[in-house]
């Protein structure tokens, strides 16, 4: 109950901080090959919360299109590639960029953009099918860095 | 240079998609009632040779053995009962002008026997392409002054499901040239248009991945020889549009209405890479 307290307030203090130096999805930098050098928070990542972001549903849901060993989740999917031993093909910095939008890298892929809000066709309000009013990313700037934390974990 | 290296990738991986294509389709053959011989897999048709499909294939190919097994039998198949629905209908006189479905068209079994094979088809008289579901209405509208049935309700779907039936086994048998090669171009260029948050194609799915699984979801081509369909999560039959707008809401996109001019193309178009499928309506799935 104390501890439950205690880390809501902390995750709240957090985000306030976060929330102060969020690079916006406008305004992130990418170098020639798709990657991103800094940190979008300036918060270091939590990694348990970023496996939890890749396996939910309403959330990244990664696992819909990529396979993770370790993961408990239920279906994982086989659209994109297994994620197993990722750490080991790209650095932070690259993987940073993947996350936050694999088109930079990968220009035709079927992934989406995770932090990104604009230059789409007929964007929806979430899964309402009626139309967006202006866009958040499907990703906020501190769970791309847990995402990316997480990930970082998965060398072989 | 990305080209050359996806080909690459594609031509590296080409033995394992071999294999894994022949998991998915394990060759069984769809008869239903044991006597109508239904064509699940097929020669794709000419105007896909730039897809890298040369098989099409049925959605009921990519379906777990039960759920397949319900639409071996028309008394397993629950969609049987709006069938009947559609039969009651036919023969019940609405509108002003006292007139029945039967009152024109007679026998239903003689008088609609290949016609959703052809359809979505042109209307000469009309000048626009018309899906079954159109001409269903502007034959209550204009030959009975009827009410239009609400294009995805269960009174239109009753009554595309009785008139499938009558082509069960046939071949789908879209024309895509002539008078509706525009609406046609124009279904094709929504196929490939990447919709919504997602930027998720049809093309995207369906092509590209069918056979894969997006989380518990079994990739198949999305072709609608099967529509109407029932569905078992639905527990009810389920409009080809309903079907679209189910599919672009899911990229968190903006979807376009049942009905619309973008659909209809839509479907023409979906519907000509069916060609040469049998048509399945009404079909089961999850
Ligand atoms: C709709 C399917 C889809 C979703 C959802 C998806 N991805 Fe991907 N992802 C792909 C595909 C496909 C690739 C391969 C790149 C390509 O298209 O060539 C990929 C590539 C990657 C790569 C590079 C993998 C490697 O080993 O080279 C990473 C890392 C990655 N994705 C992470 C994620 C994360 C994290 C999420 C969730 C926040 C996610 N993906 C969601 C389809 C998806
Ligand atoms: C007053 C006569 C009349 C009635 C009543 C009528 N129709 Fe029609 N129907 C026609 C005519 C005439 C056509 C020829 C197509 C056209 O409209 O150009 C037609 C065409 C059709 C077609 C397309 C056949 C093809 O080969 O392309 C279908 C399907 C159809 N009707 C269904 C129905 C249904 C279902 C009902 C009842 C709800 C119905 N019709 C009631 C006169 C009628
Ligand atoms: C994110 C992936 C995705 C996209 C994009 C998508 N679909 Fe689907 N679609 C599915 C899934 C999952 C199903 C259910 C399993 C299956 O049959 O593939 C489905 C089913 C269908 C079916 C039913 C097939 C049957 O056998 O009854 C049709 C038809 C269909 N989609 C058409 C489309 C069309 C047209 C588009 C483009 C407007 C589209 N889909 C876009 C994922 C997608």
């Amino acid at each position: 109950m104390t501890r439950f307290a205690l880390s809501a307030t902390l995750v709240a203090l957090m985000s306030t901080a976060a929330v102060a130096e969020d690079v916006a999805p406008s305004d992130v930098a990418y170098d020639d090959y798709g990657a991103i050098a800094q940190s979008l928070t300036g918060v270091a990542g939590d990694p348990a919360e970023g496996l939890r972001v890749m396996e939910t549903r309403s959330a990244g849901n990664c696992v819909a299109c990529h396979q993770v060993s370790v993961s408990t989740a239920a279906f994982q999917g086989n659209v994109g590639p297994s994620l197993d031993g990722v750490a080991d093909r790209w650095d932070v910095d690259q993987l940073r960029g993947l996350v936050a939008n694999a088109k930079m890298v990968f220009p035709d892929t079927v992934m989406p953009s995770f932090y990104r809000v604009s230059g789409y066709i007929r964007p929806g309000d979430a899964f309402t099918g009626k139309a967006a009013g202006e866009l958040s990313p499907l990703l906020t700037a501190q769970q791309i860095e847990d995402v990316v934390a997480y990930l970082q974990t998965l060398s072989e | 240079m990305r080209k050359v290296l996806q080909r690459t990738v594609a031509a590296m991986a080409l033995g394992s998609i071999a294999s894994i294509a022949m998991a998915q389709d394990d060759g069984a053959d769809l008869v239903i009632n044991g006597e109508i011989e239904i064509t699940v897999r097929a020669p794709a048709p000419a105007h896909m040779s730039d897809t890298g499909i040369d098989t099409i294939l049925s959605g009921w190919v990519f379906r777990s053995d039960e759920t397949r097994q319900l639409e071996m039998d028309d008394f397993d198949n629950p969609a049987f009962l709006a069938v009947d629905r559609g039969i009651e209908a036919w023969n019940t006189v609405e509108g002003t002008e006292g007139k029945s479905c039967a009152t024109c068209h007679g026998d239903v079994e003689e008088s609609m026997a290949g016609v959703r094979a052809v359809y979505p088809r042109w209307n000469e008289e009309a000048g626009e392409v018309r899906t079954l579901a159109g001409q269903i209405n502007d034959c209550r509208t204009n030959q009975m002054g009827a009410d239009a049935y609400a294009y995805d309700k269960s009174d239109m779907t009753a009554m595309e499901a009785l008139i499938s039936v009558q082509s069960r086994g046939m071949p789908v048998n879209v024309a895509i040239e002539g008078p509706v090669a525009e609406t046609w171009a124009q279904g094709q260029e929504l196929y490939y248009t990447r919709f919504g948050q997602l930027e998720l194609s049809c093309a995207n799915c369906h092509e590209q991945n069918y056979g894969n699984y997006i989380r518990a979801d079994h990739l198949s081509q999305g072709q609608i020889n099967g529509f109407p369909t029932y569905r078992l999560k639905n527990a009810g039959l389920v409009q080809t549009h309903n079907r679209f707008r189910g599919c672009i809401r899911d990229t968190r996109a903006e979807t376009f209405a049942v009905g619309s001019p973008e659909f209809v193309a839509l479907e023409l178009y979906v519907a000509s890479r069916g060609n040469g499928l049998s048509v399945e309506g009404p079909s089961v799935r999850p």
